[in-house]
């Protein structure tokens, strides 16, 4: 038991900024007073069966519960995707009272406080590969994140208020999150998408920061919101080091509040924390490089990978279960080699046939195998092994290991198109911004493009924000469609943009694409001219360039889901649940980086120094002028130059001296003046004909 | 006259300093002129070594250096290359095919571009060659094409904003020991970025197809990276252009792939040495005396001699090298220098009379590029993007046909892959 107390310097917690806190009066003092503290008294024994009985809501928690969990999945390209999914849930505050026993009153706190309907804040680090790592099924669709930090949220407040309390929440989540996401504040930085994002009714934001560099003091506070920290259960794999080696790194942490009134099975606050890591299984390193020869997968184990084992469950997590997730491409490359061996019949995808077969050897048994079932079409499924780690413990640690006894090659699925952005144009003055997108593979077979008026086409929704100081001309959009130039109605079936307002709000586009379903590409141009920033609007090291968020391109027609058959063990695993939910197939677009003009930023310096310098000077003389006696000074001079006019006579006779020899050299210089223009033609005529020879000779 | 003498006397003395700068303009101007001549032939007295932190290149993290295995790699793709030599037909495509096997064999994502050459293209007089300059000559040019390779290696944990171009000029066709040798440089340097983990920046290699010379397939890549024919009408890649038919050629597409905005961009020689020492040539000037960021010659040249050890020869007139009077005035200089040096120790002015010979004939050079306005090779073409550019010529004292000289030679992409990885890292 604690208590807490902390400082809060964000606008909300100071009367809008006015009543700051000083630090310079730091250290603070905090008094506890008038209040005792009475510790409800719990009994023992009944808590430790509840703890041991496994997969019993916890009654202690008051409804709240928490389960951990943690999927792989061997990628094409000898890598290793770990997916931690942690999920919590605590009824809502208004029922049970304003204390929770799992869930983070951090953000119970959040959610109370900003009205906070839905939220999702991830942080990211490096690119998810789609042409590798695939983009259809839901893991990616959900934790392909782009490149820095992506916050999103949905108030439940009156619109003329959303901005105020995203304000707000912007600030606290920089505050708990170390973070700059208070950066996102400024009304340049985010936008209110309406019609591609999410259905929303306004009261959404949007707003990413595409530079933001994340590191461990972001992980740390993420953990913290755990119950067992990283001490205990699947979080104590965290080794920061081998996590932040890995090639791919987003934490993400989504939030869903439901209203109190509704009485619904799952109505309260819903924390989903989530990080995605790919890692390279170090075997790789001391193997042979090159992969011509050697394209047997490297054998790996959760030790290998992380450098630690799992020591047993978090004791108060309602399940904790690992998954090992053999994805539909990988699955159909072994039974066409079973097939070709003809070892086995088709069909031995049991848990006892399949888990030690001759691909491959997994080092544990599976408790538990979910096939994916497809109803649509019998094409080859993804199947997932569960693991509980609920039998291990300290003495006898979990540990999961991977071991490929021949060559496989397989491809993830892919969405079905590949989307790329990237600039066009060269020079400091204008440019344009083009988004490509092309069809893969996968997209052939699947029929689920919509239908409509007897024509076949697929939906493809593109969200881009535009900085305002990049001033995108909307009207130069231009559309090709498998290379040919398209009307902008014809393929576009709504769009919305709102322009930038310099230094108050970025531009937006959103639109929904109709594209014939055989099209094999589709390429969108924006030409755009590039602004000027104030001196101090100019971010560090602002020669590298500036960043255009990600642009995020959704397939509503697809959905990225996972079909399991029916099982109830299925509903008590969060992920595979959410595995199971519907959700649109999105991919993000790389972070484009736009040089623009940067001042030499010892510029500013320089004009102080000049103006200071002129200022100095111009003071001066000024003061000379003020404080000058002007008869005074001419009665000095006149007595002056009647005493030394010998001096200033000879001076004067010489400067008249040479005025007068000017004169006499004016008009001859004057006269010829035809014949220095026809020296002037010699003299260019000449240039030219060494310039010429010089071409011909070594040119 | 007497009034022209009161308001004479009212004149102030700035102008009447004016006025006798006018009267006596020819004395002025030949004493300026001196001034300035004498001022260029004092520069390289003045010149300073410029400072590097040693903390922005941090030191030691781009050491490792070529291993054995890849010396043997880059040997195959040389050999495999020059066999091809022996016979011209069908060498063109069947080079690119290899060069695209070994490319990809590394993990890189290859694609090859295919070009028509715009030759004729610089003209002194010519300001500012924008990416559109001699689009009209396309029809006359249509018949002819090049192939580019180009392979990238994005970085593992980058994000892909930027790239650094790495370039090779290679003619298949006519291509010596010389040009393969460069690619074979290149390649060991590709395959060991494709393992190091600390890259910052993707890494584009462009094996530029010379045989219409090294500047335009450089100049066309780049302006179709930059201004693609998203219509069929202009576009020339689709063209079915499958000349080989083995299994792999057809696997490589057309379309150009991008990385991010590019950083930097190095291309690669090797020339046949004289000298009796292996030296590093840096060619800097671009189209209208145009010159990269002073900071990416600082950082190769303070690269290749502090850690690399290489002897670095900035493009020089030699004529100069061996004049008289270049030497006589370094000597007056010299002991100009040591005669301050004896008023006050504390002033560093003089230097040997070699010193000054050689900086002399580097400035002159430099000053006649400037002025000539022609690039010096084909990093000119990076120059119309803003990307800094620079050509390090690599020459030797022995011919390349002795194999173990060969390895000893690859062995010093490990030194420039040092410089590359010096590079990702002052542009991070």
């Amino acid at each position: 038991m604690q208590i807490e107390a902390s400082l809060w310097n964000a606008s909300w917690a100071t009367d809008g900024g006015r009543m700051q806190i000083s630090l310079s009066y730091a250290p603070f003092e905090a008094r506890y007073r008038g209040f005792d503290v009475a510790r409800c008294s719990v009994d023992k024994s009944s808590d430790m069966n509840q703890f041991s009985s496994s997969g019993s809501v916890l009654k202690q928690g008051g409804g709240e519960e928490f389960s951990e969990e943690l999927l792989l999945k061997p990628f094409p390209d000898r890598k290793v995707l770990a997916h931690f999914h942690f999920q919590s849930r605590a009824p809502h505050s208004s029922s049970h009272g304003r204390h929770h026993h799992l869930f983070p009153k951090a953000i119970a706190q959040l959610v109370k406080k900003f009205r906070v309907k839905e939220m999702e804040l991830s942080f990211t680090q490096g690119r998810w590969r789609y042409e590798q790592w695939g983009g259809f099924d839901p893991l990616s669709s959900n934790n392909a994140k782009p490149p820095g930090v992506e916050l999103w949220a949905v108030f439940d407040v009156p619109q003329s208020l959303v901005d105020v309390y995203w304000r707000n929440l912007t600030h606290t989540l920089s505050g708990l999150f170390c973070a700059s996401i208070n950066f996102l504040e400024s009304s340049t930085t985010y936008s209110a998408p309406e019609l591609t994002f999410k259905p929303s009714f306004g009261n959404l934001r949007y707003g990413t920061l595409p530079r933001e560099a994340v590191c461990t003091e972001n992980l740390t506070p993420w953990l913290k919101l755990l119950p067992c920290r990283d001490k205990a259960g699947l979080s104590a794999l965290m080794d920061r080091p081998s996590i932040y080696r890995g090639f791919y790194h987003s934490q993400r942490l989504r939030l869903t509040s439901s209203e109190s009134g509704s009485d619904e099975v799952d109505s309260g606050i819903g924390l989903e924390q989530t990080l995605t890591v790919v890692l390279q299984p170090s075997s790789w390193r001391t193997g042979k490089t090159y992969s011509v020869e050697t394209n047997i997968q490297p054998s790996w184990s959760i030790s290998s990978i992380f450098g630690r084992n799992i020591p047993g469950k978090c004791v108060i997590a309602k399940s904790s279960n690992v998954y090992l997730h053999l994805d539909n491409g990988l699955v159909g490359e072994l039974k066409n080699l079973e097939r070709e061996n003809a070892k086995y019949v088709a069909n031995t995808f049991e848990s006892e046939g399949f888990q030690s077969n001759h691909a491959f050897k997994i080092s544990v048994t599976p408790d538990k195998v979910f096939e994916e079932v497809d109803y649509l079409h019998g094409k080859s499924t993804s199947v997932i092994y569960g693991f509980s780690v609920e039998k291990y413990s300290d003495s006898q640690p979990f540990d999961l290991g991977l071991t490929w006894k021949i060559p496989v090659v397989w491809s993830c699925q892919q969405a079905p198109l590949h989307a790329s952005r990237f600039l066009m144009g060269s020079g400091n003055e204008r440019g344009a911004i083009a988004i490509s997108l092309e069809s893969t593979e996968s997209s052939e077979g699947l029929p689920t493009s919509h239908i409509i008026d007897g024509r076949c086409e697929l939906r493809v929704d593109i969200f881009q924000v535009v900085p305002w100081y990049i001033k995108v001309y909307f009207h130069t959009l231009q559309v090709f469609v498998d290379k040919q130039p398209r009307a902008m109605a014809d393929v576009v079936d709504k769009i919305r943009v709102s322009p930038s307002k310099d230094k108050v709000s970025p531009g937006v586009m959103e639109m929904i694409l109709k594209l014939p379903c055989g099209s094999k590409s589709a390429a969108f141009s924006l030409e755009f001219d590039k602004g000027f920033l104030h001196i101090d609007e100019y971010p560090p090291d602002a020669n590298q360039g500036f960043d255009i968020p990600s642009a995020l391109i959704s397939f509503p027609s697809f959905n990225a889901r996972m079909n399991f058959s029916e099982d109830e063990f299925l509903n008590n695993s969060p992920i595979l649940s959410k595995f199971q939910e519907t959700s649109p197939v999105l991919s993000y677009t790389e972070v484009l980086l736009i040089p623009l003009t940067t001042p030499d930023f010892s510029m500013p310096y320089n004009v102080i120094t000049i103006t200071c310098t002129v200022f100095a000077l111009y003071f001066g003389s000024l003061l000379n002028v003020l404080r000058r006696r002007v008869d005074e000074e001419e009665r000095i001079l006149r007595s002056r130059a009647g005493r030394k006019a010998g001096w200033i006579s000879q001076l004067l006779s010489r400067l008249s001296a040479k005025l007068r020899g000017r004169p006499q050299e004016q008009p001859t210089s004057s006269l010829p003046y035809s014949f220095i223009s026809f020296r002037l033609v010699l003299k260019i005529l000449l240039v030219a004909s060494i310039a010429v020879t010089w071409q011909y000779y070594f040119g | 006259m007497a009034e022209t003498e009161v308001s004479k006397k009212r004149k102030r003395p700035i102008v009447r300093l004016a006025v006798l700068l006018l009267s006596h303009s020819v004395l002025v101007s030949v004493i300026c002129c001196t001034a300035g001549v004498f001022g260029l032939l004092l520069l390289p007295v003045l010149a300073k070594n410029t400072y590097i932190s040693e903390n922005a290149l941090m030191p030691g993290s781009a050491s490792s250096m070529l291993s054995n295995q890849e010396v043997s790699e880059a040997n195959k793709l040389i050999k495999e290359l020059n066999n091809l030599h022996s016979n011209p037909l069908g060498a063109t495509t069947e080079s690119h095919g290899i060069i695209a096997k070994y490319m990809s064999n590394l993990g890189a994502q290859v694609n090859n571009h295919k070009f028509h050459p715009q030759l004729n293209q610089f003209h002194p007089l010519h300001f500012f060659s924008g990416p559109d300059s001699g689009v009209m000559q396309e029809n006359s040019t249509r018949s002819l094409y090049g192939i580019n390779t180009v392979g990238i290696i994005r970085a593992p944990r980058g994000d892909g904003k930027e790239a650094i171009v790495l370039v090779t000029p290679y003619n298949a066709v006519k291509g010596g020991v010389r040009e393969t040798l460069s690619l074979g440089i290149a390649y060991s340097v590709f395959s060991l970025l494709t393992r190091v983990t600390w890259l910052a920046k993707d890494i584009i290699w462009l094996v530029a197809d010379s045989q219409y010379g090294e500047y335009a397939p450089v100049a066309a890549w780049l302006r179709d990276y930059h201004t693609p024919a998203f219509s069929n009408l202009d576009s020339l890649n689709t063209e079915t252009c499958h000349v080989g038919n083995n299994n792999f050629e057809s696997k490589i597409s057309y379309g150009i792939r991008r990385s991010g905005t590019m950083a930097a961009a190095l291309v690669l020689g090797v020339a046949y040495g004289n000298e009796n020492e292996d030296t590093l040539g840096i060619y800097a000037e671009a189209s209208n005396g145009q010159m990269p960021n002073l900071d990416l010659i600082n950082i190769v040249h303070y690269l290749a001699v502090h850690r690399q050890g290489l002897r670095v020869k900035v493009e020089q007139f030699h004529w100069l090298l061996n004049s008289k009077w270049v030497k006589s005035l370094g000597e007056v200089f010299e002991s100009l220098g040591k005669m301050v040096k004896t008023l006050n120790p504390d002033w560093k002015l003089g230097i040997s009379a070699a010193d000054y010979v050689e900086g002399a004939a580097t400035l002159a050079s430099s000053l006649y590029h400037q002025a000539l306005g022609v690039p010096t090779g084909p990093h000119g073409a990076f120059r119309d993007y803003q990307v800094d550019a620079i050509t390090l010529e690599f020459s030797l004292r022995i011919s390349f046909d002795r194999l173990d000289r060969r390895n000893d030679f690859l062995l010093h992409g490990g030194r420039i892959n040092g410089l590359l990885g010096g590079i990702t890292l002052f542009h991070f």
